[in-house]
């Protein structure tokens, strides 16, 4: 008898019990024997080139480990998409916070005093801040003109369809770079040995990639290096690629001093140190029918990667894909550009381009609606792309997507209409201003174009001698519930109970590489691997005589088998799509396999006395596919909401001569829960046959509405035309003030 | 963590006669220490302003709110929390409950003291704009005695006050003077709780029967190198009718009274103009 | 360890443990370092995330803002403290029932505030829940499960 099917029901989180009495051990609450504690000695200033290194006096320098570059037994490059980042500068500064020197002693007060008592000697030379001086190129800083990437897509014939165009429509809008800020900080314990090899455990998203960095750092061959995820308190992007860094700088300290090293970021250096949301500027141009259909899109979509390339093609290439946004439109020109400047360099956050394309985009709409006196969502339904149209980049949209339903449904939910007029009405008196705005997006899961079929992941299972399955994935809980969402893709997959499901410990030495835990494809492309595999281990006990049917009961089939026949494992990989084909080159095709379908409402009180703006309500409606857990994604949806929220009103990062100055949590602003809203989650289903149980992506999806909503709202309730974000009420202020003139 | 303790020393004093013996053997060496909300974060941060500290924290001496006919004192160890809690305070002085609650959150809360908020001196502390409108007054202790002080002449400039390197605050009292007419609080922070001030308001007024203000006081946080009693303005407000006239004159003669500055959490220009609106709001 | 590391006693989730250490040490590391429960957590380190909230007498507080001489004889209970043995307080159990911890790094601050704020207040509002949990910061739930667990607890009569 099988037992009732996980998914789609609110099964008990895997950890939550750890979690809720202080018992999940993150890599902090890990100690070793005869551990060191690591520190990096940064650059302050944001270019430059090395002339020396005092150590002053004050501590036992002999008793303190030193790295520089010069100690590095292999290639002193961070591995990743462009060999440009070095892991220790040796000679030439690109950014500030870059990282010279690691410390290492058994005494952290000590040790941080002997940061202290370092004074690098850098001779300056001139920095590039700006994208415009990036573009311009009077000084150059990266390759041959500061352009890490460009692409440019191209549908239809944008410059004949402008010609004749009765209205065009201009604007730039412009996102600020985004601290992930996950609560607990970067954090790597690693013991190293010439002899043996490399292992770290810590914090982070993707195993594999620390895996591959390490092997070239210490020149080893790549069964030597041993990567473990510890509990990890929050990604959002910001421990994807980051993480290779410090695995690296303590195991080089490791490596050196022969004991093992702790190495732990204080708040203050993560957030000054490590990557952030690119910032971006969007250019649009729009050619649009007198009835409301778009004609054309003419869009320049730039964004900054600091100072090294790190992840910025991929976030460009999502970024670009996503600025024409759920609309079908005959002639579209999508021109992006990634540029180098000389801050600490940017890297993936959840979202990962789309969030700052998506922003520029809705709030356009609003724009080239009340251009055309047409209300904003009348626009949206004559432009929905619909089964059947092509995307900007040529994919046949299969998706049976209604997103004037999803439309229709969130204005009702949210009571769209009937406060628009109130507020309209009501608005003339008084010290505050209501409004109501919203945006309609869509989002892309899994690696863009041919990015799975590289990735080719693994999943494994394993069955045990007491009839239980133990899953074998790289993917990390980060949070997200991985952990659960797999052990109920399991039970289903198997005919078990979820109890009889372990997930393994993401330790590169004991599972395949199922690829990264990013870009919202845990559940969607993992999850089905996951799902396959389990399909497999079935098959292989049915052809070994264990199971005759498909009602027969796993459990006792697999402890028979285990003990009789030993070990039972079956994997499964991905295979490329049926059907689906990507142009690496001219950058066209089936970019994503599935795309999840949203819109979101947000309803804001402006108080014209202090230009601060409330939230009061929030409504999120999006189609997904199946969802898995209901709690589980609601909160995936509930904390987006949030992360983007506070993207666009309050988070903000100060920069002065190439420096975060607000590095700490009482300057670098978050939402806390007197800030947020209530945010109402609503899902419908269409199911996506190559997700398990149907279900589509949705980390990131969440990340992509807010914000554009919120403007939207602010700019129905004042009247002013909102094209930045953070938007501030010192920006507000401005813009208020601006328009009373 | 970036301060290295092994070259810093805390002594708890038993009581307050050993703690100001302290600071009076060895001037300006010793630095009293609170509840530490202040001094533990530059702790943190590497940027401990000195080397020796004298920890207060067990003087009862320093502790409890006394109510007298017509004085409520408040020791310099009471906590927002003590404040917040306190039923007279509540009843008669509600700027300054409403300052305490704007402080951080419950766990600043419970352990931040009145007394190290005062001799903290941040332009920006949540307290001082309310305790300025009441009429506070400090009383000091060292080993040459006590005397009093109106909280008005305590802060002299940015971070300096009218404070010997051998003092110690020992309580601040507020004169049960009854009732205004209207009182108000609001800090507009950088969020709306756990926030440091961008502006901080602090009024209360007296009103004739005729509608004209009789008396007022106005104190703004943020927007000075100190906290500020903004007398140009109360001037322009005294004896008139709050109207639309003499709102505008008010919030001309603020220009006088503050100078807000931009830094890293706000703007000159957007806290001149909050200020402004903030006035005016009141009298609305 | 230095020569300026001086006794202290403290009475920590019920048992009385005597700790060496500098006087300014934050409680937070005693408890993490020297005392072994590493439930507490640090997230900033500035008084602002909440991470390492405990109950000190009573209070809740940020224990990387009190120094070890303020700690001494006072009650100290944190989240290994919190549930009787193995039976989870009403809070703990609420938040693994409405998704109230997702990567759990904040969690067990956020538990000792959600306990606290019902010990001191048994009927919050929501404005109430909200002001209680102010100090303590997620970054992954939008704090909305956290509410509802709060509320959860408090209908199961947490505050006793």
């Amino acid at each position: 008898m099988r037992p009732p099917p996980a998914i789609g029901r609110a099964v008990p989180r895997r950890e939550g019990v750890a979690k809720v009495t202080g018992r999940a051990r993150y890599i902090d609450d890990l100690t070793l024997p005869g551990m060191l504690h690591g520190v990096t000695v940064r650059s302050p200033v944001a270019r430059g080139i090395i002339r020396g290194i005092h150590y002053g006096d004050g501590v036992p320098w002999d008793e303190i480990t030193v790295v520089t570059a010069a100690d590095i037994p292999g290639r002193n490059i961070v591995s990743l998409l462009v060999d440009d980042q070095p892991y220790l500068a040796a000679e030439r500064i690109n950014h500030a916070e870059e990282p010279v020197l690691l410390l290492a002693h058994h005494d952290k007060g000590l040790l941080e005093e002997a940061r202290r008592l370092i004074r690098l000697e850098i001779e300056p030379l001139q920095p590039v801040f700006t994208v415009d001086d990036a573009l311009a190129a009077r000084t150059v800083i990266w390759g041959d003109d500061n352009i890490f990437k460009s692409y440019t897509v191209r549908r239809g014939d944008v410059d004949d369809a402008f010609a004749n165009a009765p209205v065009v429509v201009e604007g730039e809008y412009e996102t600020g770079a985004q601290e992930q800020l996950y609560i607990e900080p970067n954090g790597m314990l690693a013991v190293a040995d010439p002899s043996d090899g490399v292992s770290v455990w810590g914090s982070m998203q993707c195993p594999y990639y620390i895996h591959k960095a390490l092997a070239a750092l210490f020149a080893l061959p790549i069964e030597r290096i041993r990567v473990v995820q510890m509990e990890t308190g929050g990604g959002f992007g910001g421990k994807e690629e980051y993480p290779s860094i410090i695995a690296g700088h303590a195991a080089l300290l490791a490596w050196k001093s022969g004991r093992p090293v702790k190495m732990i970021y204080d708040r203050a250096e993560d957030m000054a140190a490590t990557t952030k949301r690119h910032p971006s500027r969007t250019r649009h141009r729009t050619a649009v029918s007198g009835d409301g259909r778009l004609l054309a899109m003419d869009i320049d979509f730039t964004i900054d990667g600091g100072a090294y390339c790190t992840l910025s093609p991929v976030v460009l290439s999502r970024g670009t894909i996503h600025a024409s946004g759920p609309y079908f439109c005959p002639n579209i020109r999508i021109n992006g550009r990634a540029v180098a400047t000389n801050v600490p360099p940017h890297g993936a956050f959840r979202g990962f381009g789309a969030p700052q394309s998506i922003f520029a985009l809705e709030r356009h709409m609003d724009r080239v609606a009340a251009a055309i006196g047409l209300a904003p969502d009348e626009l949206r339904r004559r432009n929905f792309i619909r089964p059947g149209q092509l995307s900007a980049v040529g994919q046949v949209m299969h998706d049976p997507v209604d997103m004037d339903a999803i439309l229709a449904r969130a204005l009702e939910l949210s009571g769209y209409h009937e406060k628009r007029a109130r507020f309209a009405a009501e608005n003339d008196a008084g010290r505050t201003r209501k409004g109501i705005g919203f945006a309609t997006f869509m989002h892309g899961a899994g690696f863009t174009g041919s990015g799975e079929d590289h990735l080719a992941s693994i999943v494994s299972v394993e069955g045990t001698a007491e009839g239980s399955v133990c899953v074998l994935a790289a993917s990390t809980e980060i949070g997200q519930g991985t952990n659960t969402i797999f052990s109920q893709i399991a039970a289903d997959a198997l005919g078990v109970s979820v109890d009889d499901v372990e997930i393994a410990q993401p330790d590169t030495s004991m599972v395949p590489n199922s690829g990264p835990t990013v870009a919202s494809r845990t559940c969607m492309v993992v999850g089905k691997l996951l799902e396959a595999a389990c399909r497999n281990l079935r098959s292989a006990l049915t052809e070994a005589g264990y199971l005759a049917s498909e009602d027969d009961d796993f459990t006792t089939a697999c402890r028979n088998y285990v003990r009789e026949r030993g070990a039972l494992r079956a994997s499964a990989q991905y295979q490329p799509r049926e059907g689906a084909r990507w142009d690496d080159d001219r950058y066209e095709g089936d970019a994503y396999g599935s795309y999840a379908w949203a819109a979101y409402v947000a309803e804001v009180t402006v108080d014209l006395a202090t230009y601060e703006v409330r939230v009061d309500d929030f409504v999120a409606v999006q189609e997904v596919g199946r969802v898995i857990h209901p709690v589980l994604a609601t909160g995936q949806i509930e904390g987006g909401v949030a992360q983007a929220i506070g993207w666009a009103l309050c988070e903000d990062v100060v920069w002065r001569e190439g420096r975060m100055a607000n590095s700490q949590m009482t300057n670098y602003i978050i939402p806390t829960a007197a800030d947020i809203p209530p945010i109402r989650v609503y899902f419908e289903e269409v199911p996506y046959e190559g997700g398990p149980g149907g279900a589509k992506g949705i980390g990131e999806l969440p990340m992509d509405g807010p914000a554009p909503a919120v403007a939207n709202a602010i700019a129905n309730a004042t009247g002013v035309d909102v094209r930045r974000i953070p938007l501030t009420p010192e920006a507000l202020a401005q813009l208020i003030e601006v328009a009373r003139v | 963590m970036r301060t290295w303790l092994a070259g810093y020393e805390m002594r708890s004093a038993e009581t307050l006669d050993s703690a100001l013996a302290m600071l009076s053997a060895a001037p300006g060496e010793w630095r009293p220490f609170a509840g530490g909300t202040d001094l533990m974060v530059l702790m943190e941060a590497g940027q401990l302003p000195a080397r020796r500290f004298v920890d207060l924290w067990k003087l009862h001496e320093l502790r409890g709110i006394q109510v007298s006919d017509d004085t409520v004192t408040i020791g310099a160890l009471s906590t927002y929390t003590d404040l917040l809690e306190h039923p007279v305070l509540a009843a008669e002085f509600p700027l300054v409950c409403t300052a305490a609650r704007e402080t951080g959150a419950v766990a600043i809360q419970n352990r931040g003291t009145i007394g190290g908020n005062v001799a903290n001196a941040s332009p920006a502390a949540d307290l001082p704009p309310a305790l300025l409108v009441y009429d506070a007054e400090l009383e000091l202790a060292s080993t040459r005695g006590r005397r009093r002080l109106e909280y008005d002449r305590f802060h002299t400039g940015y971070k300096k006050m009218d404070l010997a390197g051998d003092e110690l605050i020992v309580s601040v009292s507020l004169p049960r003077t009854g009732p205004f007419s209207k009182a108000s609080y609001r800090k507009v922070g950088t969020r709306r709780a756990q926030a440091i001030s961008k502006i901080c308001f602090a009024a209360g007024a007296r009103l004739r029967p005729d509608g004209a203000i009789g008396d007022v006081r106005i104190a703004f946080g943020s927007v000075a190198p100190t906290v500020v009693r903004a007398r140009a303005a109360e001037g322009a407000l005294r004896g008139r009718r709050p109207d639309q006239q003499a709102l505008a004159a008010a919030r001309d003669a603020l220009a006088v009274d503050i100078a807000p500055i931009d830094d890293i959490r706000s703007t000159a220009s957007y806290r001149l103009k909050v200020a402004g609106n903030l006035l005016e709001e009141f009298f609305s | 360890m230095s020569d300026r590391d001086v006794p202290f006693q403290l009475d920590v989730n019920g048992a009385v443990v005597t700790v060496e250490g500098h006087p300014m040490a934050r409680l937070l590391d005693v408890l993490r370092t020297q005392l072994h429960l590493t439930g507490t957590k640090e997230g900033c380190g500035e008084g602002e995330c909440g991470a390492c909230s405990v109950l000190l007498d009573g209070r809740l507080v940020n224990s990387c803002l009190v120094p070890l001489a303020h700690a001494a004889g006072a009650r100290i209970v944190t989240i290994e403290g919190l549930a009787s043995g193995e039976q989870l307080h009403a809070v703990q159990r609420a938040f693994i029932e409405h998704g109230g911890a997702q990567c759990g790094i904040c969690t067990p601050g956020m538990v000792m505030a959600a306990a606290d704020l019902l010990q001191r207040n048994p009927e919050p509002t929501l404005d109430d829940i909200r002001t209680g949990l102010a100090g303590n910061l997620c970054r992954c739930t939008g704090y909305m499960r956290i509410f509802e667990a709060v509320v959860a607890a408090m209908r199961q009569g947490a505050a006793t």
